[in-house]
């Protein structure tokens, strides 16, 4: 390694453009070390300093009175009342999910549940956001199962529920699966711990696992192109272990009940460097390492690897030095390492020591300031022209059957019957009971109500209708139980961004999400951008991800989908049959085409208000939005969730009315359909009676019925049979 | 010394893992697979160098924890 | 009223759930053991709660069924105290001795995380007296180790003595011999099962058909 030359050209290896090279030149003054350019090139990597995205996401909506923390922290934070915040966030682990599939997944879930309990939150649930190429591929089916598994075997054996996801398939994700997690934690709000390093002396301390030279560059590999030669990183990528997470989790907290912690943070993507660089670079303070003092897993590890190992379950904190030895004996008690392996300094520069030699040695300032920042050029896509008549080939119920046991609607209960999802004890409505999952905060009726969504289909027709979709399908999920939605976290994947049709998907993206934030009240307080997403040239669909959550103050008001018999059914909202880039369109005629709908933000937000007011009053037995695949689709959910079947009244309309995805609707069964057309007349909004549950066949407006029956048979076939 | 320790489930007790790497082996096409056995192997490096007295503290370790006499039986082999 | 104790060791994930449970069936909070404790003191009711204990490396519940603790445990029940061992704990007792036979891999070889319906086998005990003889009530299960096995002499020795406490009824989820989910000791005060019945004791999760197993343990007398 000594020997190594430090030129343009491995800087270029590094990730780094020959721009970027001659800017670390400027700022050291010399040529840098290799530990000093494997810095640059991790801090100034797209994963870490988000330099083609940055200027976009800044235009989002990040504040509301209830937003305690917004971007720029571990995770987000909002106020849920009752002196408890709400701590969340979504993170990407898309690469290392397809080069292996178990362990990509696994350290995706502990590296998101470290971002909030590093926050000082107890992690009270995960969800996860999947999609899967075209499952006709035999490389499909291995890379679901291990990212199941992978999902399960570290969410299970922490002991935080899995409650809940989404699950797409598509073949623009063959070589690029999205494995996008979530973690939502619960802090008391005077004891939320945040990163920026202070205290001149202050011990910096590293605790958790042992540094091995797992996933070196993981950051930098995030951050480019797939090609053929993927399969080779295979030995870099990283293992996790949930047991020591699970102790992780256990210690911090403990320790977090006392003063000792003056900052905190996880070591994720690039690990002690990114950690100690933001820490200090936060704090405005500078920060000395001793390698020698880290506790390391194999033998002859250079400082290089050190500092650019990715192994997991690892934290960096900043310490009162009197508090240090009781520290110490809490880590001690969970037979975790625990190791002073520096101090906080005066000097604004990072100091890296190694068998008696500097290693590195770099102003923090420039680093930070002079990170790239690119004003990509993009284009915009143009809005598709619309759909025009297409002719219904089949009719109603063969519709039907053939959308509900699709990939893309069929029960997901294979995966969740993989994910505990009950422990902790305090999940009310488990995975596909409701719109979104609804977890009680223990020793409150309080309960926070959670889901993740996105339409990749509409956001590749028409990224800004597809964002503001995403963003509005999410606070309609979350409405749909009865809770207040307050805040989203969004993945943002997409392919090159130094293609500019891709950056204009992303751009197109961030405007209609920030207009949907913006009508809805529904900021973005935590995030992460996933971009390279293609492999030889083949960009996935754009996939900005958004996860949700909101608060119900009683969580015994809290609403599921499914159908009891003698209910009324009610849809609220407009239908005109919107067909453009349906799923009806693509499962039924085979066609992927046409103008995907368009969300009225205003009537969302009218109707939603409508909606969760009546939850409120109790006047809902149950509740669905209408999504994927349309009205049919949404009414043979509810009754499927209550094995409970329904007569809709004989009419007219077919696949356009049935089938159409128009957006800020939901199906609302009811006591009695009239007092709630009344007061949706009051309130001037669209609402019609369409029939009513009962039975057990779903009775279809064309006077054919089907029995639930077959309609579970259809459900639930896909994933059965995929995996016999 | 190094000293080997194969456990595997033992003779009558059903291995699912077995029969599903078996069935997995068919399905790619490797023919005359009769049976299939999962196990595992724990390798141990023991300061101990008389290979006698190796071998009867790996027993020992195998019988107190490493295996479970009611479904798996054990191997010591010396490396 | 008994006295609980819930032990934990390292990668227990359900100490809370069970402490939840034993508070609202028995009015008190159960106090918390560590497993590096030597001795059980003023413990009536030893409960060894699920998770993944010790990451359920090597073999579930095998490196637990070794700490210092279990050997208190294995004493109180000796002494003929009450254990109650649910999921991981199951696999504890079972590793440690305290109960016959073993838990192996789901059949199905997935983690499963889902309702299953247990038969009340017996409900003369300090486990059922609040349930029905051959009552079927509904509880959680998440596992992937929960596949019961024993020698054909073991498990005639137990239906035989009628140690079973609970069956699968319907569907046997993860193969188990004879599907048994749960057994006695032979002077049932030790009684081991995978499923979970403390997550299923407040209407709001879903229902209250486990709340009656610790309803039952609140009226046992020591």
């Amino acid at each position: 390694m000594t020997h190594t030359i430090i030129d343009v050209a491995l800087a270029r290896q590094f990730g780094l453009s020959e721009a970027e090279y001659a800017k670390v030149l400027e700022i050291m003054g010399r040529v840098p070390s290799l530990t000093e350019l494997g810095i640059f090139s991790v801090m100034w990597s797209e994963h870490c300093s988000y330099k083609s995205s940055r200027v976009w996401l800044k235009t989002l909506p990040t504040t509301a009175p209830w937003v305690i923390h917004g971007p720029g922290e571990n995770a987000g934070v909002v106020d849920i009342g009752e002196g408890l915040a709400a701590i969340f966030k979504m993170e990407s682990h898309n690469h290392p999910s397809f080069i292996e599939p178990f362990q990509g997944a696994a350290t995706g879930v502990g590296g998101i549940l470290r971002d909030v309990f590093t926050m000082g939150a107890r992690p009270i649930a995960n969800m996860n956001a999947l999609r899967f190429g075209d499952p006709r591929l035999p490389v499909t089916k291995r890379v679901v199962d291990g990212v199941v598994r992978g999902i399960g075997g570290y969410g299970n054996c922490v002991g935080v529920p899995t409650v809940g996801g989404e699950t797409n398939f598509h073949p623009s994700y063959n070589g690029n699966p999205l494995v996008n997690a979530m973690t939502v934690g619960i802090a008391a709000q005077d004891r939320i711990f945040l990163s920026a390093a202070a205290g001149i002396g202050n011990p910096v301390v590293y605790v958790g696992s042992k540094t091995g030279r797992d996933g070196i560059h993981g950051a930098t590999m995030a951050s480019a192109e797939f090609g053929a030669d993927s399969e080779e990183k295979r030995p870099t990528v990283q293992v996790g272990d949930p047991f020591i997470e699970k102790l992780l989790i256990e210690a911090c907290l403990e320790l977090m009940a006392t003063d000792a912690i003056v900052a905190i943070q996880d070591m994720g993507a690039a690990g002690l460097t990114s950690s100690s660089v933001e820490m200090a670079g936060k704090g405005g303070v500078g920060i000395e390492l001793d390698l020698d003092a880290v506790p390391q897993r194999e033998t002859g590890m250079s400082a290089y690897e050190m500092m650019l190992s990715e192994s997991q379950e690892r934290m960096l904190m900043v310490l009162r030095p009197d508090r240090a030895d009781m520290a110490a004996a809490i880590f001690e008690k969970w037979d975790l390492d625990f190791a002073v392996i520096g101090h906080i300094t005066d000097t604004g520069r990072i100091i890296v020591r190694h068998q008696g030699r500097v290693e590195a040695d770099i102003a923090l300032d420039p680093l930070a300031e002079a990170a790239p920042l690119y004003h990509r050029p993009y284009e915009l896509t143009p809005r598709p022209a619309p759909l025009g008549a297409v002719p219904d080939p089949v009719g109603l119920g063969p519709a039907l059957l053939t959308l509900i046991g699709s990939p893309d609607l069929c029960s997901r209960a294979w995966i969740w019957d993989q994910y505990d999802a009950t422990v902790g004890g305090q999940t009310v409505k488990r995975p596909g009971a409701a719109d979104a999952a609804i977890v009680r905060i223990e020793g409150s009726q309080r309960a926070l109500a959670m889901t993740t969504d996105c339409t990749p289909r509409y956001c590749l027709a028409d990224p800004e209708a597809g964002g503001a979709q995403a963003v509005a399908e999410a606070w309609r999920n979350i409405t749909a139980t009865g809770a207040k939605p307050l805040a989203i976290t969004d993945n943002m994947n997409f392919g090159n961004p130094e293609k500019p049709v891709v950056m204009g998907q992303f751009v197109g993206a961030i405007k209609g999400m920030s207009a949907a934030c913006r009508a809805l009240d529904f900021p973005v307080v935590s995030g992460n951008v996933s971009l390279y997403n293609e492999t030889e040239g083949q960009s996935i669909l754009p996939t900005p991800a958004i996860g949700a959550i909101g608060v119900i103050e009683d969580a015994a008001r809290a609403v599921g989908l499914a159908l009891q018999p003698g209910l009324d059914l009610v849809v609220i909202g407009a239908t005109t049959g919107e067909l453009g880039q349906s799923l009806w369109l693509r499962e039924v005629c085979g066609r992927q085409d046409g103008a995907p709908p368009l969300v009225d933000l205003a009537a969302e937000r009218r109707h939603g208000d409508f909606v969760r007011r009546l939850i409120e009053q109790g006047k809902i037995a149950a509740c669905h939005d209408v999504a994927d695949g349309g009205l049919l689709v949404a009414v043979a959910e509810m009754a499927l969730a209550g094995m409970t079947g329904a007569h809709l009244f004989p009419s007219a309309e077919g696949a356009k009315f049935w089938f159409g995805e128009d957006q800020s609707r939901y199906v609302l069964a009811v006591p009695h359909a009239a007092p709630v057309l009344a007061e949706a007349a009051q309130a001037g909004i669209p609402a019609a009676h369409i029939g009513s549950a009962g039975s057990s066949r779903l009775t279809l407006p064309d006077g054919n019925s089907i029995s639930l029956n077959e309609i579970k048979a259809s459900h639930e076939a896909f994933f059965a049979e995929w995996f016999a | 010394m190094k000293v080997n320790v194969t456990v595997m489930l033992k003779q009558g007790v059903l291995d699912p893992q077995g029969k599903a790497i078996a069935r997995a082996l068919h399905g790619l096409g490797f023919e005359g697979v009769e049976d299939v056995r999962a196990g595992k192997l724990i390798e141990l490096d023991l300061a101990e160098t008389n290979p006698d007295a190796a071998r009867a503290a790996a027993e020992a370790m195998a019988q107190k924890l490493l295996a479970n006499s009611v479904i798996e039986s054990f191997r010591v082999e010396l490396g | 009223m008994l006295r609980a104790g819930i032990v934990m060791f390292p990668g227990i994930n359900r100490e809370r759930d069970i402490a939840i449970a034993l508070t609202r069936s028995f009015g008190q909070k159960p106090v918390m053991l560590w497993h590096k404790d030597p001795s059980i003191e003023g413990i009536d009711l030893v409960v060894v709660p699920g998770g993944f204990s010790f990451g359920d490396y090597l073999r579930c519940g095998a490196m637990a069924a070794q700490s210092p603790i279990m050997r208190a445990v294995a004493a109180h029940a000796a002494r003929g105290g009450y254990v109650l061992g649910v999921c991981n704990g199951f696999q504890i007792l079972t590793e440690a001795g305290l109960l016959p036979g073993a838990l192996l891999r789901n059949a199905g070889l997935r983690f499963l995380s889902m309702d299953c319906q247990l038969k009340v086998a017996r409900a003369d005990t300090a486990f059922t007296s609040h349930y029905q003889q051959n009552e079927v009530f509904r509880a959680p299960l998440a596992h992937g180790d929960g596949n019961y096995t024993a020698s054909p002499d073991v498990l005639d020795r137990l239906e035989g003595e009628n140690l079973v406490a609970f069956r699968y009824e319907g569907e046997n989820p993860n193969g188990s011999a004879r599907a048994i989910a749960g057994i006695y000791s032979p002077n049932l005060r030790v009684m081991g099962l995978m499923p979970h019945p403390e997550n299923l004791v407040d209407p709001l999760m879903g229902g209250t058909d486990g709340k009656a197993l610790f309803d039952s343990l609140a009226a046992a007398s020591t």
